[in-house]
């Protein structure tokens, strides 16, 4: 496909890992195994989907981070969402990976098999639709996830107030990629050499939100796209680094990411939105100004002072995930999937306990997938 | 039969409306020999059957699609083809259906009229006779516009003995042609999307390509159409069941552009939608050639090819991807869902 194929070239991406195995053979070869963090999930996605992970030298660790935007959703959001889907006349839409979040009660799959009208939709565009078509009804659309879906959202409650819709919200859990880094990089039990930062972040935010990262706490980092090449040369550069000892922001994805970002998707979330003194992460507890709240001025679209539920959240409350689950652990790269107690065995694809086994891109559905691979390896 | 109204509860009730709806409409279009003695049940001479082979197959599915009608077929179609085709991956040839129809009040007639008229066709292409069926109405919201289940029977030659655990190491993977066609014909079809996409369902029937596949070699392993969970979910059904590890080469796969670019944009895995014209078949390696060759002459199968290889191993299903890269392809735990970003 045009646009596509061009960087899925298995001649290009031989040579790109050829050479990543010499600099990890020579240059990185007296130093302990490096940790590489892609934070996004959606890069995870790419590592499996091709078999990067597999092609890897055996000094680079890639350590799957938090970047998705379900992984982190806390169980308290999901059981607000059921709590409002289960409001007489409202349509709860949202993007379909959150359906099968687990809440403390309930995922939004369930809620809709128990006779919720909750649908899935491919964008807030789609709700605010659903929200023309249906007057007499309250459509909330679920904002989720981190930079790249804010300014769609942004710009959807705006036309919505352009025409008068008083029927549509809403249910607003953003969060912000660099603020959720940085609790990372805060970690005392951090490990972590590196980071690959997602480009479609960075295509909204630009490359100078992550200058804090090599300056205060001297990580290099590359921003990168979500094609096979685009994370091999992005791991190429990444390592090149380590090898010439620079510690540098570095944008791979260049033809896409201009160093400012986009103008107007920053305006557009700037007029909207406003960070929260309090947001919990799903095992990465409260990190402040990382959520995103609806602004004052747009209360009338914001779910949460629609339906005044009670957000536990907003007084930093933590503490819903079970005490057994190591999610925290493994979404700040301190331990493998594997290492925690309920890996493949209460906690699996079929059941799933947390959010990181939920989603593909969680990196515990994609340990339990890719550790049938290892395993089938290690008994060849 | 005036074709102009919507079906109501009266054609539901047993009395005139519902004899004309049966007979006029539905009986005259699907009208056979044995459908028109008229008993309550198809009476089937054995002799003919026994003739044909030593076991008898028998086979029910239900069939459920929003919308009714869609680029490359309807539900009348797949009713008629998913039976046809759930008989012949057992290597039975199909003879005779059975059609039971639910009906929402105030489908339109002529939707109706229209979706029998291709299941005749379907039918009639596949060399398959409509004997015995049953029509209900219930009311509206009682049903989601048209539900049908067809039931069918056919024949199985002696010595054909396909079975999910028959797969072994040494044995190829073979399909007849583009992966996920249906499954994103209905997506598309569906409305919600807004893209632009030109894909059809591949709805049709299997038996005739079955029939070829079995004349040149009547040991094939392991047979199955992909519909609901696709490639990928017959795989590990076979990989599992028979103890071996399915390995898929990634540029094998049969993959239209037009769904590998919806599969893209929505963050879907082409190994995983359905199909309504598709099998899977595990071969002996010496019989590979001669099975594809046979394939390759009917028009369901001009674009069979090899996709993989039976190897040693547990029951895994592993994509060899065109890095030189690996990955386990396994089953899906429920519906597949678009990603977020």
């Amino acid at each position: 496909m045009k646009y596509m194929d061009e960087f899925r070239d298995p001649a290009t991406a031989k040579k790109l890992v050829a050479e990543i195995h010499k600099l990890a053979s020579t240059a990185l070869s007296q130093r302990e195994p490096l940790q590489i963090m892609e934070f996004c999930g959606g890069h995870t996605h790419t590592l499996f989907k091709y078999g990067i992970e597999s092609m890897l030298p055996d000094n680079i660790e890639m350590v799957h981070g938090p970047g998705c935007p379900v992984c982190v959703l806390p169980m308290a959001r999901v059981d607000d969402c059921v709590a409002i889907a289960e409001q007489p006349g409202v349509i709860f839409t949202t993007f379909g990976d959150a359906m099968r979040v687990p809440g403390t009660r309930k995922s939004l799959l369930q809620a809709k098999a128990d006779g919720c009208d909750v649908r899935m939709v491919y964008s807030p565009m789609d709700a605010l639709a659903l929200a023309r078509k249906n007057p007499e009804r309250e459509v909330v659309f679920f904002a989720l996830g981190f930079e790249t879906t804010m300014p769609s959202t942004a710009l959807t409650l705006l036309q919505a107030h352009r025409e008068g819709l008083k029927n549509f919200s809403l249910f607003c859990n953003h969060i912000t990629t660099p603020a959720t880094m940085r609790a990372i990089l805060t970690d005392p039990d951090l490990r972590l050499d590196g980071f690959l930062a997602p480009g479609h972040v960075s295509m909204v935010i630009g490359t100078h939100p992550y200058d804090f990262v090599t300056r205060d706490y001297h990580k290099p980092l590359v921003i990168t796209g979500f094609e096979p090449l685009d994370m091999l040369q992005a791991l190429w550069m990444l390592v090149k680094q380590f090898a010439e000892g620079r510690c540098e922001v570095e944008n791979q994805y260049a033809r896409i990411v201009p160093e400012a970002g986009n103008v107007a998707g920053l305006k557009a979330i700037a007029e909207v939105y406003e960070t929260r003194e309090h947001s919990e992460f799903r095992g990465l507890g409260n990190i402040g100004d990382a959520g995103i709240q609806i602004r004052e001025a747009y209360a009338a679209y914001d779910a949460e002072k629609k339906f005044g539920l009670p957000f536990d959240f907003a007084q930093g409350a933590v503490g819903y995930d079970p005490e057994h689950l190591k999610c925290a652990d493994v979404l700040r790269g301190v331990i493998k999937p594997w290492e925690c107690p309920a890996f493949a065995k209460t906690c699996n694809p079929q059941n799933p306990l947390g959010a990181l086994m939920v989603s593909p891109e969680g990196s515990c559905a994609a340990y339990y997938a890719y550790g049938k691979l290892a395993k089938r390896k290690e008994t060849a | 039969m005036n074709l102009t109204g919507t079906i109501t509860l009266a054609h539901g009730s047993g009395g005139r409306a519902m004899h004309q709806l049966v007979d006029d409409l539905i009986r005259r279009t699907f009208s056979n020999p044995l459908l028109e003695e008229g008993e309550d049940q198809a009476r089937i001479p054995l002799a003919e059957l026994v003739a044909q082979g030593d076991r008898l197959a028998f086979t029910t599915d239900s069939y459920v699609i929003t919308p009714l009608e869609f680029p490359g077929g309807n539900i009348g179609t797949l009713a008629i083809n998913g039976t046809v085709n759930d008989l012949a991956v057992g290597g039975a040839k199909p003879l005779y259906l059975s059609c039971g129809f639910i009906i929402e009040e105030g489908l339109p007639l002529e939707t109706f009229a229209r979706i029998l008229q291709s299941m005749r066709l379907a039918a009639d292409e596949a060399g398959v006779q409509i004997v015995t069926g049953d029509t209900k109405v219930v009311q509206r919201g009682g049903a989601d516009k048209l539900f049908i289940n067809t039931a069918g029977v056919g024949v199985i030659p002696a010595g054909f003995n396909p079975s999910a655990g028959s797969a072994q190491v040494g044995d190829v993977v073979i399909v007849n042609g583009w992966l996920g066609d249906h499954g994103a014909a209905i997506l598309n079809a569906r409305g919600d999307l807004a893209l632009e996409a030109d894909i059809e369902s591949d709805c049709a029937p299997l038996n005739a390509l079955v029939e070829a596949m079995f004349a040149v070699c009547p040991d094939i392993h392991c047979l199955r159409d992909a519909t609901r969970g696709g490639l990928a979910t017959v795989l590990n059904e076979f990989a599992e069941r028979s103890n071996v590890d399915m390995v898929l080469k990634e540029e094998a796969l049969p993959i239209r552009t037009p769904v590998r670019g919806m599969c893209e944009i929505l963050g879907l895995d082409p190994l995983y939608l359905a199909n309504e014209g598709k099998l899977v078949a595990v071969v002996p390696a010496a019989a590979a050639q001669a099975v594809l060759a046979a394939m390759q002459r009917i028009p369901a199968g001009y674009h069979a090819c090899i996709i993989g290889e039976v190897v040693e191993g547990d029951g895994h299903v592993i994509l060899q991807t065109a890095f030189g890269g690996e990955r386990i392809v396994d089953m899906l735990p429920g519906e597949q869902l678009p990603r977020i970003c």
